[in-house]
């Protein structure tokens, strides 16, 4: 057997927004969970050697995989979307295909800051509602306009309970990496 | 059994980067989604590794990611690209990503297969 050529495809969004639900419906393992350690120096102090000056911050972050075939193997890893983790969201986005940013209609604002980092690094990325209760409360282009996103940036609604729906977010998003490379 | 061994055994009251002698960097550059996979040489050596090293290389029989070692043996994700990146070295394990350059993003021809993949699920 060769081994699988990795891909990477990253899940953003707010606190309970659904993300581990989202990898565990189309995960082939339960997901898993790592965490990734930094040590910040204190702002102000450039003073390396003191030990007191840095603090540690920990961030776990759940992933699974999706065998493709016997060549392809898809990660999905779920990140927290505050701002005190985009140390975490430069790896992770780098060589990614893309992020899915889930949003839930009523805390919409909470996803501002992945919104607003994969803009920025110019991530490839769809904003994906996640209509958990099986009730739309908003319509996707009133997200978009709330959310002020381009036109080109799919707005999709998905369940993140059902592997349909989330496989096909994930198709949405592929085909939309694919019109950026085209572009480029 | 000693006093200090459930110290030693419980992961996280170790201090992190105490199997790597304080390193907090690879030796080579490992993106997280990397495949891991030990090699002959490493299958033959793995009896004569410290204990860290030994269950990455046990572990990667199946070829599986760095986030993956790191999950399963409990360790932080840095600790274990550095614990990984010296097996790469000393060629006990072997690794795999989608591109030469791990900063690119997936080509257009990658892209149609995992695309593929994905509609066929």
């Amino acid at each position: 057997m060769n081994n699988p050529i990795p891909v990477k495809i990253v899940v953003a969004g707010g606190f309970a927004v659904g993300k581990t639900t989202f990898v565990s419906a189309i995960s082939d393992i339960e997901p898993l969970t790592t965490e990734a350690a930094m040590t910040k120096v204190s702002e102000g102090i450039d003073d390396f050697g003191d030990a007191k000056t840095k603090k540690s911050t920990t961030v776990a972050m759940d992933f699974g995989r999706v065998g493709l075939s016997d060549e392809l193997v898809l990660y999905l890893f779920g990140t927290p979307g505050q701002d005190r983790f985009h140390f975490m969201w430069d790896e992770l986005v780098r060589g990614a295909i893309g992020a899915c940013v889930l949003i839930d209609t009523g805390r919409i604002d909470q996803c501002f800051p992945a919104i607003d980092y994969m803009e920025n690094a110019g991530v490839p990325f769809i904003v994906a509602i996640n209509a958990f209760d099986g009730m739309l409360r908003h319509h996707p282009e009133d997200v978009r306009e709330a959310l002020d996103l381009p036109r080109h940036i799919p707005v999709v609604v998905t369940d993140a309970r059902h592997r349909a729906a989330v496989r096909d977010t994930l198709v949405a998003l592929v085909r939309h990496a694919m019109t950026m490379a085209h572009a480029t | 059994m000693t006093d200090s061994e459930p110290d030693v055994l419980s992961g996280l009251r170790v201090r992190p980067y105490m199997v790597t002698g304080g390193r907090t960097r690879s030796v080579v550059e490992l993106p997280l989604e990397t495949i891991v996979r030990v090699t002959p040489e490493g299958q033959k050596a793995a009896g004569t590794l410290n204990l860290e090293p030994r269950q990455i290389v046990e572990l990667c029989h199946q070829p599986m990611s760095i986030a993956e070692v790191s999950a399963h043996l409990r360790l932080h994700l840095q600790v274990a690209k550095v614990l990984v990146g010296d097996l790469v070295h000393s060629g006990h394990v072997a690794t795999h990503s989608a591109t030469a350059d791990a900063t690119d993003r997936p080509d257009l021809q990658l892209l149609e297969r995992v695309l593929d993949g994905l509609q066929s699920l």
